[in-house]
């Protein structure tokens, strides 16, 4: 699953290619098209939908932890949360894929890759949840203190459920979000989508192909969950 | 000052023989929102089975009081005793002390409020709204708080609506839904908040009338807010009114309706019957 | 932790580089900047586009919009880098030769089309956002598209749009993070990643270069702070930028400015149609 790390984040420098080479051969070539796509493919299903899913489900609830903690917290605690969280919202995930990458160097890059975009992302969500959060009515919390209930009921009966509901929709378009930004993980030797594609075409000194395909496939998976997404957005609005 | 019976469904405004402690008292209590002081050395005391109706213009403080009594305002002056006891501050050597958390959910028990906008939980079907507080709140089992609910259904008129969705009713049945849910819970207090300010005017009377009925058949304790002066007039034993943050005159409802001693009073009767 | 121990020693090293760590940030500051000028010509454009009542318009611009947000940056630096190039290649005798070899400019076109694309669904959804009483006066006034746009439908969107397009520069940042991977664009991580060579242990200047990032986005956000309270004081909203920063300093960055930058995000999607990065309510 490593590559050698100063190969794969050093890239070729395209001017150096021969041209006479270049001319010679077709623009579009069908057959390596084809002959590509499987590779190209499988490392989609095993490692960009891998870490899309796993890494969004971990960035969902630890989103969560960190949206209730920074509400609950007493104040200089929920500060430090809350600067933490805005520290790795506003640093790149790049620099942030090779510092834990270098620091934890025992363990396996994949799992360094999750756990980064896990984080990440949370920090976006929890800004989500807090809106969520923010969004339940005051009358809500009122009838809650009316009825004496107790904190923990009043989380998990009344305020989430109601802030969940008008969460899903941005959660869902950050989940596309981070499919989106999973070519990152090159730079950390993960053999992801475009990594595989770039080392499918290099042999042969062809690019176009492998790299519409990996677009494409970007495409085809990130528009139509997109359009699902709003769809439900939508009809979650009218619903309430 | 005139004082209600304790029997239940007693006559508003009959007299009786004075009450020993009162179920709610305020003493010099104060509350500012920043610079804004809302309301300022307020002291009144309510017995036991009294209903007592706040009117005044809007910005006077009513609602303020409510929400004290039911700690969704912090007090920020002064004194409030639920039944003797007090339920944010106690005075220890001339100072404020803040009382148990614990202390003051217990008193909060047996306090219930229905609210303007209703509040029902809208991820909860209506018999779950109503059995939610006294199955984990009070600890009763799950059959009594089903079997409650239903019978206070029939008794607010909505026994087939147990399995709605509160986002399925009209605003007089949410609100006929949550006089129910606060009653589920027994309150020896119930706090009316303008619970009628968000309806339709058509389907008003059927929720003062389910609230006059509890009225006539329970000794429950009532604080009420309204601009429903037939309403006022008919179920409370003693009328206050007030003007910026202060108690301008108070006393039995005929007396206030038909003949109040203050000019600012009767300005403002005039200005909300003569609408 | 070695780090701890060390601690001199790497401040020594640190100090060595410092020459060139500081030409990798300028190298960072200047993608962000051209990128974000690029980025914010595309989002107005395909915005206007998009949000335009003339299908023929509409429908390219949507397409744009979704094809440059749809497929992920880094493909995108790739093709620009590997498959545009070759036109070149194949036609020998096209202009602009050298520009498809400049990889810094590569770099700044995938960075400002793709978060252009973002901005547009901004642009798009703020302009729905300024009420239709405010359209219907221009029409009654008889004012001419460019005119009511530019005078009356803009400056108000405008203030809309600030805290999306603020969030999506801030993104912008740190997406050219990834430029290192290119030959000869020795931005920011670029040199922080040859540092490592000389200490050894990377990991306390990658925390260093964390740091560096997180200063220079609080700065972007601070800065969109302020025009966003300036576009608010000219709809007569809220006071001015002068006022804010004069006495009391209190207002331009409330708590934590990071959590605004989230804050602004719920806003602008409030309309109902696109919070900042993530495509948000498309269409």
């Amino acid at each position: 699953m490593i590559l050698n790390l100063t190969q794969a984040a050093e890239i070729d420098d395209p001017s150096m290619v021969d041209e006479e080479e270049v001319r010679r051969s077709p623009f579009w070539d069908w057959d390596f098209a084809f002959d590509a796509f499987p590779d190209i493919f499988m490392a989609f299903l095993e490692v960009t939908l891998l870490v899309t899913v796993i890494g969004s489900l971990l960035a969902a609830v630890l989103g969560l932890v960190i949206a209730i903690l920074i509400m609950v917290l007493p104040k200089p605690l929920a500060w430090l949360v809350r600067w933490v969280a805005n520290f790795i919202r506003m640093t790149p995930i790049v620099v942030q894929l090779i510092f834990v990458f270098w620091a934890f160097v025992w363990m396996d890059a994949l799992t360094i890759g999750i756990i980064v975009f896990g984080v990440h992302y949370a920090t976006y969500m929890s800004e989500v949840y807090r809106a969520g959060i923010e969004s339940v009515p005051r009358g809500q919390w009122e009838a809650t203190t009316a009825l004496s209930m107790s904190a923990g009921r009043t989380w998990r009966k009344v305020v989430i459920p109601q802030a969940l509901r008008s969460t899903v929709p941005s959660l869902g378009n950050y989940a596309i979000s981070m499919f989106k930004d999973t070519p990152f993980l090159l730079v950390i030797g993960v053999a992801e989508m475009v990594t595989v594609a770039g080392e499918r075409g290099a042999p042969v000194f062809r690019t176009t192909e492998v790299y519409t395909i990996a677009g494409l496939l970007f495409l085809a998976a990130s528009y139509p969950t997109a359009v699902l997404i709003n769809r439900l957005e939508k009809r979650l609005a009218y619903a309430h | 000052m005139p004082t209600p019976t304790d029997a239940a469904g007693s006559e508003p405004g009959a007299a009786a023989s004075s009450a020993p402690t009162p179920v709610i008292e305020f003493v010099d209590v104060e509350k500012s929102f920043g610079n804004n002081v809302v309301l300022k050395d307020l002291n009144f005391q309510v017995a036991r089975g009294e209903r007592v109706t706040l009117i005044g213009p809007s910005g006077s403080g009513k609602t303020t009081i409510l929400r004290l009594v039911m700690t969704l305002e912090e007090l920020t002056g002064g004194y409030i005793y639920i039944d003797g006891q007090p339920l944010t501050h106690h005075k220890r050597d001339g100072k404020r002390v803040p009382v148990s958390k614990k202390e003051q959910k217990r008193l909060r028990t047996r306090i219930g409020m229905v609210f303007q906008q209703f509040n029902l939980f809208p991820n909860m079907t209506v018999l779950e709204n109503i059995i939610e507080a006294p199955i984990h709140v009070l600890g009763r089992s799950k059959k009594d708080a089903i079997a409650k609910a239903h019978s206070l259904l029939e008794q607010v008129g909505l026994p087939e609506k147990a399995d709605s969705h509160p986002s399925s009713l009209s605003g007089g049945q949410q609100q006929r839904v949550a006089i129910a849910r606060a009653l589920a819970m027994d309150p020896e207090i119930l706090l009316l908040d303008e619970v009628t300010s968000a309806l339709d005017p058509e389907v008003v009377d059927d929720v003062l009338n389910i609230l006059r009925e509890v009225a006539d058949t329970t000794n429950v304790t009532m604080l009420i807010v309204t601009h429903e002066m037939g309403f006022a007039r008919d179920v409370s034993h003693k009328v206050m009114m007030f003007d910026g943050g202060h108690v301008v005159e108070e006393g039995p409802p005929d007396k206030i309706f038909t003949n109040p001693e203050q000019e600012r009073t009767r300005k403002f009767l005039s200005a909300v019957l003569g609408h | 932790m070695e780090f701890f121990e060390d601690w001199p020693q790497y401040f020594e090293v640190v100090i060595n580089w410092s020459d060139r760590l500081m030409a990798g940030l300028w190298t960072t500051i200047q993608l962000t900047l051209f990128g974000g000028l690029l980025a914010f010509v595309v989002a107005v454009t395909l915005g206007l586009l998009a949000g335009s009542p003339h299908r023929w318009m509409r429908i390219p611009a949507r397409i744009l919009i979704e094809f440059f947000r749809g497929i992920s940056l880094v493909v995108l630096l790739f093709w620009l880098m590997f498959v545009l190039p070759q036109i070149w290649m194949r036609n020998p005798d096209l202009p602009f030769r050298d520009l498809v070899y400049n990889t810094f400019l590569l770099g700044v076109i995938a960075l400002g089309v793709n978060y252009g694309a973002y901005g547009a669904e901004a642009v798009r959804a703020s302009l729905t956002t300024v009420p239709s009483g405010q359209w219907e006066a221009t029409t009654a006034l008889s004012m001419s598209w460019p005119h009511k746009m530019r005078r009356i439908i803009f400056p108000q969107a405008w203030a809309l749009m600030l805290p999306s397009l603020a969030n999506l520069w801030v993104h912008l940042l740190k997406g050219s993070a990834i430029a290192y991977i290119m030959p000869f664009v020795s931005d920011f991580t670029a040199e922080l990643n040859q540092l490592r060579r000389p200490t050894d242990i990377w990991f306390s200047h990658a925390f260093i270069g964390l740091i560096v990032y997180f200063l220079l986005a609080l700065i972007l956000t601070i800065f969109m702070q302020a025009l966003e309270a300036r576009a608010k004081h000219k709809l007569g909203r809220g006071p001015s930028l002068k006022e804010i920063l004069s006495p009391a300093p209190k207002a331009v960055v409330p708590e934590g400015s990071g959590v605004k930058i989230a804050d602004s995000e719920q806003e602008a999607a409030g309309a109902g149609s696109a919070p900042a990065k993530p495509e948000g309510g498309v269409r």
